[in-house]
């Protein structure tokens, strides 16, 4: 009877560690292991042969993975930032609608339901050169006269995919944030009035501390799956044109599985699995330290 | 009175800055996905046509029409990928569901040592990026014949959706008064009996929500779909959402047909639960 002595939380949290364990944690013990070989998907017996700093020194010396590395941090910090703000702005002004802000709520998590596949293919469309919604705009409006390559050009090609990534997560910082705005204490407010605060003030020194657990949540929870951008960046460059666009993301997709250099690819994986978890962490922590500040942990 | 009218003028024009802001929003948001629902009623032609066609002189449903007809467009099999996506996403939700309940339980009614930890630690795995866990789960599954499966597929998606349906359904259980729980118990019923007849209806409407989130993951998942199924008896949606395209063409049409069919289901299930689903982030937030 040494199961009965189980204590009863372990129990009931007994399903998920097993799941994520099965799925997780070993294939990512096994991801490590293979990072350590030259590992090819067509030659099953290098798994046996251990090279261990082989593929790390390669990865950290080659040009083109801290690029691509760059890139990826760039993309993540420009798009995280720039969600953050048109979040904050767009739930600020939907929370001053007196009618109708249900009807706009619900417009809001629109972006929520796309799968990112979707909003790639979504945007590769609209930028399309040829066909696209925004070609056709300005050149209808005489803004432009020939085509704009936005897909083809480098710089640009980032800015599409910024455009299509901050399109699909916004909608996540608004919601969130509106939230923490329904739950906004008045009183203090109020009392920012009486004393003569401008509005900039009081939403400077009142309104913005109180909403910042709630943007650490968002930030949170986007911080969990940063690595969605894959999805939209694969349909809509596939990393090009000539490895432009590359994320870290893409690399090693394409190193793993047409390139079939599987051990390699693990060893980049690693490095991008580390970079995700550390946002994650951070995030959590600075959410729990945003919590105690306001007193309200448990 | 300079200074009063002058406020006035003020006041008039942030309240239209305010509308036309909030008008170039909404706009930014709707037309994306009206452009799609759009283009999936024109035909080719149009699409296709220079200069731009803006209003459009032909809407009809051959799109939709060949995407149904099977071996119509290039012979998608929209209907299998269709079926796989449900069994897929509805099976890993329920069983996803179950084990979130009893871990969120778990989460909001005992202490134990590790607590904080534990769950950063379960959220942590949660954030490995699909396309680097692909790799390895890759190699296992080619391994153990589970490539190619709905059941691989399924055992993926619930231990991708496990971590946040604990997070939410915990959020909830501890809306849950804990003293409801207890006079139940003091009645006369098992802890077991308790949960099933006095905190489970409570936080019934959440759970529902946690499920709809799960089932939007799995619906939309693309990564690690994309390597680990390969042939028509496990594709999913997403990765059927290539196949419109070649090297150098793109059926636009046909891909606008098979979005919107896509993104029906997901809009209907939102719109039911949104506002739990804004409730059940906030309060495992900011409480939790």
């Amino acid at each position: 009877m040494t199961r009965a002595k189980l204590p009863p939380w372990l129990l009931l949290l007994m399903p998920a560690f097993l799941i994520l364990a099965a799925v997780v944690l070993v294939p990512l013990l096994l991801s490590l292991y293979s990072s350590f070989t030259p590992y090819h998907l067509t030659r099953p017996e290098t798994l046996w042969k251990i090279n261990f700093p082989f593929n790390y020194e390669k990865a950290l010396t080659d040009l083109g993975f801290w690029k691509a590395f760059g890139r990826t941090v760039l993309l993540l910090t420009i798009a995280l930032n720039l969600e953050m703000l048109l979040g904050l702005g767009l739930a600020l002004m939907v929370s001053k609608v007196q009618r109708g802000q249900r009807t706009l709520r619900t417009m809001m998590m629109f972006p929520m339901m796309f799968s990112p596949i979707l909003v790639g293919f979504m945007f590769k469309f609209i930028f399309n050169d040829n066909v696209g919604l925004v070609n056709n705009a300005l050149q209808s409006m005489g803004l432009a006269s020939t085509a704009i390559p936005w897909l083809v050009d480098g710089n640009l090609a980032l800015f599409a995919i910024i455009c299509a990534e901050v399109w699909m997560s916004t909608s996540v910082f608004a919601i969130l944030i509106l939230a923490g705005l329904y739950a906004l204490p008045q009183d203090p407010l109020e009392a920012a009035k009486v004393d003569g605060c401008t509005p900039w003030q009081s939403f400077r020194y009142v309104t913005l501390p109180f909403l910042m657990p709630f943007i650490y949540i968002a930030m949170a929870i986007r911080s969990l799956d940063v690595a969605r951008a894959y999805d939209i960046v694969q349909v809509m460059t596939g990393g090009g044109p000539a490895k432009r666009t590359e994320l870290l993301w893409t690399m090693i997709g394409r190193t793993g599985y047409v390139d079939a250099r599987m051990g390699y690819a693990n060893a980049m994986g690693y490095i991008a699995i580390l970079l995700s978890i550390a946002f994650t962490v951070y995030f959590f922590l600075k959410l729990q330290r945003a919590r105690r500040e306001l007193g309200m942990e448990d | 009175m300079a200074s009063a009218s002058e406020h006035r003028l003020r006041k008039r024009l942030l309240k239209w800055g305010h509308f036309i802001g909030l008008f170039l929003a909404m706009c930014v948001i709707c037309i994306p996905g009206l452009w799609v629902v759009l283009n999936s009623f024109r035909p080719t032609v149009e699409i296709m046509a220079k200069p731009p066609v803006w209003i459009p002189n032909e809407l009809n449903l051959d799109h939709y029409r060949a995407m149904f007809g099977g071996a119509g467009e290039g012979g998608i099999p929209v209907w299998t990928y269709f079926r796989n996506s449900l069994i897929i996403s509805v099976t890993s939700t329920l069983i996803a569901l179950l084990i979130g309940m009893a871990g969120g339980y778990a989460f909001a009614r005992y202490k134990f040592k590790g607590k904080a930890m534990t769950f950063v630690m379960l959220m942590a795995t949660r954030a490995v990026p699909g396309v680097a866990l692909s790799l390895p789960v890759f190699i296992i599954f080619g391994r153990t014949g589970l490539i190619d499966t709905h059941l691989g597929m399924i055992l993926v998606y619930v231990a991708l959706n496990v971590p946040f349906t604990i997070w939410l359904i915990d959020g909830f259980f501890r809306q849950v008064p804990k003293e409801l729980a207890e006079a139940a118990e003091i009645d006369g019923c098992t802890r077991w009996q308790a949960f099933w007849k006095v905190e489970f209806p409570v936080a019934r409407a959440g759970i529902a929500s946690a499920g709809i989130f799960a089932f939007l993951t799995s619906w939309n998942e693309y990564a690690l779909a994309s390597q680990l199924t390969r042939s028509v008896s496990s594709k999913t949606m997403p990765v059927g959402l290539l196949d419109f395209t070649s090297q150098f063409t793109l059926n636009w049409g046909g891909m606008c047909a098979l979005a919107v069919l896509m993104i029906v289901p997901a809009l209907i299930l939102t719109f039911l639960v949104q506002k739990h689903l804004i409730a059940g982030l906030t309060f495992g937030g900011v409480k939790g």
